[in-house]
């Protein structure tokens, strides 16, 4: 069993949870992620890492409730206990000093990209970091992400706060203003589609950190396979960062969709026995 | 040569003179061999207990009687681990069940799953003198299984003599049929054994592979105890490689290594829309249900697609594990699809017989060659070719080749691939000293199972590449004898 250290709902729908694991937070390293359970019959939901203490032992996520699952384990609390947590898992982020790097975080990735932002920074990159929000009421981590970076930028969908847009919009106007050595994004299946879509024409080399459905996260079972090129890969143990131009994005969307009607069904009777 | 030194002296035994001149031969030849009972064909589709439901005490002893006691028995020579037949078959026969569990016991710690997952017809059984005799072998298996489950109903399982300790520690990689194996031959040795399992539950394709009908869960589970109990420690949720290296583990005192990670790594075929909704690799699938428990959703939290026109592709035991899967989970057409016919099948010649009963449609000499998907990426049909035999290849069966123009189409709204798998690539990633073969399987030295690397001994699929639980067991024991050599060296 794995003890809650911390659980917070940082913003509507988006929960913070720090898991004691000194194992994991003694080797992991950004952009690796790990597989939660939030009891028995929970699925095994793979959640990227969003901070670590490895004095303190612990390891933190933060995580977006879309089924059952993930609405359970925003039931918990500090105290409570999961029965499974395994990590590190996949393979690190490439943080090398490329020159200027555009970070972009959108949803979880808000959390999920803060460690990466830091490791490049601390490479010696010039780290513009650029989130995306729906609204400004969504947005969390802004002073933490704006320490950690030589430029923060917030765009905003409906125009409450920042850049008043959709982030690969104002991903462009950077692009346009100066030389951009590398994009990495990490958040929902679409704004990585869009921002490699925005950087394609200009060459720019994109990361972006698949979220495909997974089980075992071991590279045993083979839900996350994803096409990158003409080849086949498996985002857990290739992954979960790919070039973003190399894929296939129509695939993806389908492959994440296979539940869609399940998930609902679940939630449903889940929240009929929370009644 | 002590094992047979073993099986003589037991042999010669008074009881067992008595007991071979207690029936004539001729009279043991015309017992007909005992049928086990199982659930009903139209029964069990419709849920996933288990469908042979284990021998009567009274069938148990008259099968036993078959067994004529050979001076020279061939069929401990097909068992991969070596246990004491006879003995164990004429303990059944004086009555004796507890006995005859533990003889089993004393070269094989999990009897209950090998007696209902063991290929006997291709080992022990094959041997068996009546086999040769009579055409119909001794079924050891049932036997096997029988004595193991009688041991556990009754409450009579002992702990077997642990020897002093040793103050060795042992890390064992994996807790499927290798691990378990290693931890349960050197737990009995005195030296502390540390399982280190990347799962959430112990068991290895015990747990996530092989379906609740085939090996229930519970048994496994009492298995898994039995080790505890005799001190063998489990972590579960711990992938060596990436939450702790061999090396890390090294610093932490554990002075040897057991590798038995599996064929964690399913194959595909490479072929147009593979990838696409409704695809599953056999691992995603048998996982999904046997792990994850899918087949009780929505009361577990995943969820599995219930495919209606199922196509399993491959003829070994996974293929068949999942289409009795997928037939239990309501497809109207549950469908193997094998490129070559029914006499190269690797399955149990059981699982099929089991699965052919539950309407399960068999298509041989048939290969797919591609996937066709709608507009929602979402699978509709596959096309196949039809197959004619070749020449004998590699592996000594007849070579698949395709018929020119016998493309066809079949509608199909999921597909399970089961054509194998491979090593599981995350140790010799992370582990660079140890050696691997052209498939990603680690290299040892048969005899003691060694890897290239000092102190680490590995076995079953990561070593064999996709083979049997059985195999994996016997490499086990083999290593276990080397690494309790080893560390009594080093002392």
């Amino acid at each position: 069993m794995f003890k809650i250290i911390k659980r917070e709902n940082l913003v509507p729908n988006i929960h913070l949870i720090k898991i004691h694991a000194p194992k994991i937070a003694e080797k992991c390293k950004p952009g690796q992620f790990v597989i939660i359970m939030p009891d028995e019959k929970g699925e095994r939901i793979p959640l990227s890492i969003a901070d670590w203490d490895k004095e303190e032992g612990t390891i933190t996520s933060v995580f977006l409730v879309v089924g059952t699952s993930t609405f359970k384990l925003s039931r918990l609390n500090a105290g409570d206990s999961i029965p499974s947590f395994v990590g590190p898992l996949g393979r690190a982020s490439e943080i090398d000093n490329f020159g200027t790097v555009v970070c972009v975080g959108g949803c979880y990735g808000i959390g999920a990209i803060y460690p990466i932002v830091k490791a490049l920074k601390e490479k010696g990159n010039e780290v513009i970091t650029l989130i995306d929000v729906r609204s400004k009421y969504l947005l969390y981590w802004e002073e933490k992400l704006k320490k950690a970076s030589d430029e923060f930028i917030v765009s905003s969908r409906d125009g409450s706060y920042g850049f008043n847009g959709y982030a690969p919009e104002a991903l462009k106007d950077l692009i346009q203003k100066e030389k951009i050595d590398r994009v990495i994004v990490v958040g929902c299946t679409y704004l990585m589609y869009k921002c490699s879509e925005t950087t394609k024409p200009y060459k720019i080399k994109t990361t972006v950190s698949l979220n495909p459905i997974m089980v075992d996260g071991t590279g045993m079972c083979g839900a996350c396979r994803v096409k990158i090129g003409e080849e086949t890969k498996f985002a857990c143990v290739d992954g979960p960062e790919f070039d973003g131009h190399s894929v296939d994005w129509e695939e993806l969307f389908a492959r994440r969709k296979f539940y869609f009607d399940d998930e609902i069904l679940s939630l449903c009777e889940w929240e009929k026995r929370l009644i | 040569m002590k094992e047979k030194e073993l099986y003589r002296e037991e042999f010669e035994k008074e009881w067992r003179k008595e007991l071979r001149k207690s029936i004539p031969v001729k009279e043991r030849m015309k017992i007909p061999r005992q049928k086990m009972p199982e659930r009903e064909p139209e029964e069990r589709i419709k849920y996933f207990k288990e469908v042979n439901l284990g021998l009567t005490e009274d069938q148990a002893v008259e099968e036993a009687k078959r067994c004529l006691d050979c001076a020279n028995p061939q069929c401990i020579k097909g068992c991969p681990v070596r246990i004491d037949i006879p003995t164990f078959i004429k303990l059944i026969e004086k009555g004796k069940f507890v006995e005859a569990a533990k003889k089993i016991k004393e070269t094989n710690s999990l009897p209950a799953i090998c007696g209902r997952v063991c290929p006997q017809e291709i080992q022990c059984e094959k041997e068996c003198t009546m086999k040769k005799a009579t055409g119909v072998p001794i079924a050891i298996g049932n036997l096997e299984r029988f004595v193991a489950d009688y041991e556990r109903e009754t409450g009579k399982v002992d702990i077997p003599e642990i020897a002093p300790s040793t103050g060795k520690k042992v890390a064992i990689i994996g807790s499927g049929p290798a691990g378990l194996t290693v931890a349960g031959e050197l737990i009995k040795k005195g030296h502390q054994v540390t399982i280190f399992e990347a799962l959430h539950k112990p068991g290895g394709v015990l747990v996530y592979g092989i379906p609740e009908f085939r090996l229930p869960k519970h048994i496994l589970n009492a298995e898994i105890d039995y080790l505890r109990r005799m001190g063998v420690e489990i972590i579960t949720d711990f992938v060596v490689g990436m939450t702790a290296t061999i090396e890390d583990l090294k610093e932490e005192g554990y002075e040897a290594f057991f590798i038995g990670t599996g064929a964690g790594l399913p194959n595909f075929m490479r072929i147009e829309g593979e990838n696409l909704v409704g695809v599953y690799s056999a691992n995603e699938y048998l996982t999904r249900v046997n792990l994850m428990k899918a087949y009780e959703f929505p009361e577990y939290d995943t969820p599995v697609y219930k495919g209606k026109r199922v196509a399993v592709i491959g003829g070994g035991n996974v293929a068949m594990d999942a289409v009795r899967t997928a037939k239990r989970l309501g497809a109207e057409r549950a469908m193997i699809i094998y490129r070559r016919s029914k006499a190269e099948m690797p399955a149990r010649v059981e699982e099929i017989k089991h699965a052919e009963e539950e309407g399960i449609e068999f298509h041989f000499l048939t290969n797919p060659i591609r996937y066709i998907g709608d507009k929602n990426n979402r699978l509709i049909a596959m096309e196949c070719i039809k197959m004619e035999l070749g020449e004998p290849d590699a592996s000594g069966r007849r070579r698949p080749i395709p018929i020119k123009g016998s493309e066809f189409k079949m509608e199909v709204d999921m597909v399970v691939v089961a054509i194998g798998q491979s090593p599981n690539p995350l140790i010799p990633k992370t582990t660079p000293q140890i050696k691997v073969g052209k498939w990603g399987n680690i290299e040892v030295d048969w005899e003691t199972m060694q890897t290239s690397m000092e102190g680490v001994y590995a076995g079953g699929d990561i070593v064999r590449g996709g083979a049997t639980v059985i195999l994996a067991m016997g490499d086990g024991r083999r290593a276990a004898q080397s690494i309790d050599r080893y560390l009594k060296d080093k002392r």
